[in-house]
């Protein structure tokens, strides 16, 4: 994992003090709120509806334990002893005093971390698939490369005053586990036919209220163009994208006015002329590749017999390794997953007690790294084969060993009305409704991989576009209603659900998708995927069960939400 | 006009924007609009005084770049501090378009942004008026290191580890 060096060092701890005069500026009233609210975006700051939230960067979500103390002591003294990943694979504090905020960024500092561009209208973390570097169908380990970018984008002097906010993915496989087409530059690791590694280019992705799948406007792209091609397009996009709507300033607006090829051909125009000025540095590649090396694993991990052992005469223990773990490139090792989906806990929450148990899991099991993933769960990437037991053990005790992980309960859920102001409509009651609706896990096992993701509002934190079962949450005076959309994706199949009918009442959404899996599971071909099946049959048997009894008119009604 | 030069002085320069309108005296320096120019080019060319123009984050440079040696200044208006285009301008202005007269800020310029205007190639700033002057040259002391490379010639991080 990546270190800083002294000069990494050095940008955060300025950064800490040119926050901490922001704030003093702004508390002795030389600064208005409109002119310390962007000052205060740019260092995740935010003020919500009850209190300011923080958000901290977890770049391209790797965290090392004395990291996740941190977390947890910040969530301790400054907080409410918790604290919320997000899909950014980053995470929130809900409850810190704006006072406190330039403390809380020393003491992230002297751990390595910051809270830079985790908002505002400027590049966000970028974030990457949580499987890099261990899993089985990389071509190549994207990490350098975003923490390479990390950097690049960091403070960078042309791109903080974009349009609109501007997020990056990274995938460097061949399954696409970081959502990359949502993004409004998604970068894929590929092979040409030389067999060289380069970046496929794709760009004005995005969800909110006109969601968007990226297009592809490089097929490849040499490594060493990497920085001037992303600064063409962040140029064109910082003097063309649209500056009188905020809903139309997303880079995915600017594309689709302009056309993808139209778009393209300025891209490129620019690009030539600046490519030559602006070369990946070789040597820098190196030495940030150098971090990203495997760690000493046991060669002789796969001669355990344990494993075995303990599956068979522990059936709880089967069920965490079948649904919690995921191969690993090297034989004998494991990757396993830290559920942040227990019933009855707001998905991503997690605990300053869990945050520091995590740590030490991660100390005990797994090369004291752990990462956060973009829907809202952790893993530990090494686990020794030998060794799942006791870490199932040390997981259970702290509740972050539900069986659930690609189930429908692992659900990605924004912090809606509980939370945040711009929010149309609770969401964590939803998850907890669903919840307490479907607790039989073989049910669950049965019905296979579900995306289930629910978004509080337009803005769709929660990536509900994206879900199988899409979840929106919207207001009708004063009034919490809930849109259901049907076969979205955030993978290499990207694409958006579509929506079933009229919005529903508060208390009709565990019911209705209890329909919707009715529908499944009479229609399914075999082993088929929810995903599938809804993309063979399309919407309307479900929309039929969903809206069965329910009179024509309440149907009217809600029918223009 | 009162403004940080480019020794990160505070001074006051000749430098007046003109309305377009207004009787210009001939031999004051003065900052006309694109659309100022484009109009009245010939009468412009032939004052004693020095010309500057000013553009927008909107105002397309092909339109400008063939006449840019007539102007000892070029000064970039930001309308509001969070519009992002004029550091654009900037970069193109001195890397596009070669231009090597003076480029101004104005509009609502503050000391949270001078710092990266600096970075793009800008060297003047024309600060907003109930901005403390002493107060701004701070931000030019607040990071020390860079990153990336840009117009002000920094030696990015990247090039310094070797
Ligand atoms: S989707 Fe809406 S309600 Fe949910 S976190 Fe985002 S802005 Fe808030």
């Amino acid at each position: 994992m990546y270190r800083y060096d002294h000069f990494d060092q050095i940008i955060v701890n300025e950064r800490v003090q040119q926050f901490r005069d922001q704030t003093r500026r702004f508390l002795a009233g030389e600064l208005t709120d409109d002119e310390f609210r962007p000052l205060r975006l740019r260092n995740g700051l935010y003020i919500q509806r009850y209190a300011p939230m923080l958000r901290v960067a977890v770049p391209y979500g790797l965290l090392r334990s004395d990291q996740m103390r941190m977390l947890a002591y910040i969530a301790r003294r400054y907080d409410r002893n918790y604290g919320h990943f997000s899909t950014r694979q980053n995470i929130q504090y809900n409850w810190p005093r704006l006072e406190d905020v330039p403390d809380i960024l020393a003491h992230l500092a002297s751990v390595q971390m910051h809270s830079i561009q985790t908002s505002g209208n400027c590049v966000r973390n970028i974030t990457a698939d949580h499987l890099a570097g261990v899993a089985t169908d990389e071509i190549e380990d994207p990490r350098p490369y975003c923490e390479i970018m990390r950097q690049w984008s960091t403070f960078h002097p042309e791109f903080n005053w974009l349009p609109r906010k501007f997020k990056i993915g990274v995938s460097g496989a061949l399954a696409d586990r970081a959502a990359v087409q949502w993004h409004d530059i998604g970068l894929y690791l590929v092979r040409n036919d030389q067999g060289e590694v380069g970046f496929k280019v794709l760009v004005g992705g995005g969800m909110g209220r006109m969601p968007m799948v990226a297009v592809v406007i490089r097929e490849f792209l040499e490594k060493k163009y990497l920085f001037s091609y992303l600064e063409a397009i962040l140029r064109i996009y910082n003097l063309e994208g649209r500056r009188d709507n905020i809903h139309r300033a997303r880079i995915k607006v600017l594309v689709k006015s302009l056309g993808a090829e139209k778009f393209r051909e300025k891209v490129e125009a620019e690009w030539l002329r600046t490519r030559d000025r602006l070369i990946l540095d070789e040597k820098e590649v190196e030495r940030v590749k150098a971090f990203f090396t495997p760690p000493a694993y046991d060669r002789s991990a796969v001669d355990d017999k344990t494993l075995e052992r303990h599956i068979a005469a522990d059936p709880a223990f089967a069920t965490w390794v079948k649904r919690n773990t995921r191969a690993h490139r090297v034989s004998g090792y494991r990757v396993a997953f830290v559920s942040l989906k227990p019933p009855g806990v707001a998905p991503g929450d997690i605990t300053s007690e869990q945050l520091d148990a995590v740590a030490d899991m991660a100390d005990r099991y797994s090369f004291g790294q752990v990462r956060s993933t973009h829907d809202q769960n952790l893993l530990f990437a090494d686990v020794h084969q030998a060794h799942l037991y006791a870490l199932w053990n040390d997981l259970k005790r702290h509740n972050l060993a539900t069986p659930n992980i690609g189930t429908l309960t692992d659900m990605i859920c924004c912090p809606g009305l509980d939370f945040c102001s711009l929010a149309n409509a609770s969401s964590i009651s939803i998850a907890k409704q669903i919840n307490d609706r479907f607790t039989d896990l073989d049910y669950l096992y049965d019905l296979g991989e579900i995306q289930l993701k629910m978004s509080g509002c337009m803005n769709a934190c929660g990536h509900h576009h994206a879900g199988h079962i899409g979840i929106l949450g919207v207001d009708k005076d004063g009034v919490e209603f809930y849109q259901i959309q049907l076969g979205g994706s955030p993978g290499n199949d990207a694409a958006e659900g579509e929506r079933i009918g009229p919005s529903l009442g508060k208390g009709e959404v565990a019911t209705a998708i209890a329909r919707i899996l009715d529908v499944f599971v009479e229609q399914r071909d075999g082993d088929e995927l929810f995903v599938d099946c809804v993309r063979r049959i399309g919407i309307e048997p479900f929309k039929a069960r969903v809206y069965a009894g329910v009179e024509s008119k309440k149907v009217r009604a809600y029918a223009h939400n | 006009m009162r403004i940080i030069d480019k020794q990160l002085q505070m001074v006051d320069d000749d430098w007046e924007i003109a309305d377009e309108d207004a009787d210009l005296s001939a031999h004051a320096d003065v900052i006309v609009s694109a659309a100022h120019w484009q109009k009245e080019r010939d009468a412009l060319s032939t004052r004693a005084g020095r010309l500057g123009l000013k553009i927008g984050g909107d105002t397309p440079l092909e339109g400008i770049a063939p006449d840019l040696d007539r102007f000892a200044l070029v000064a970039l208006e930001f309308s509001k501090f969070s519009d992002g285009r004029c550091f654009s301008q900037a970069r193109l202005l001195r890397e596009k378009y070669g231009y090597g007269g003076e480029l101004r800020a104005v509009g609502d310029v503050v000391r949270d942004t001078i710092d990266f205007m600096r970075r793009c190639g800008i060297d003047s700033f024309a600060l907003r008026p109930d901005k403390d002057a002493e107060d701004a040259l701070r931000a030019f002391k607040e990071l020390s290191v860079r990153y990336q490379t840009a117009v002000d010639g920094a030696v990015p991080v990247y090039r310094q580890r070797r």
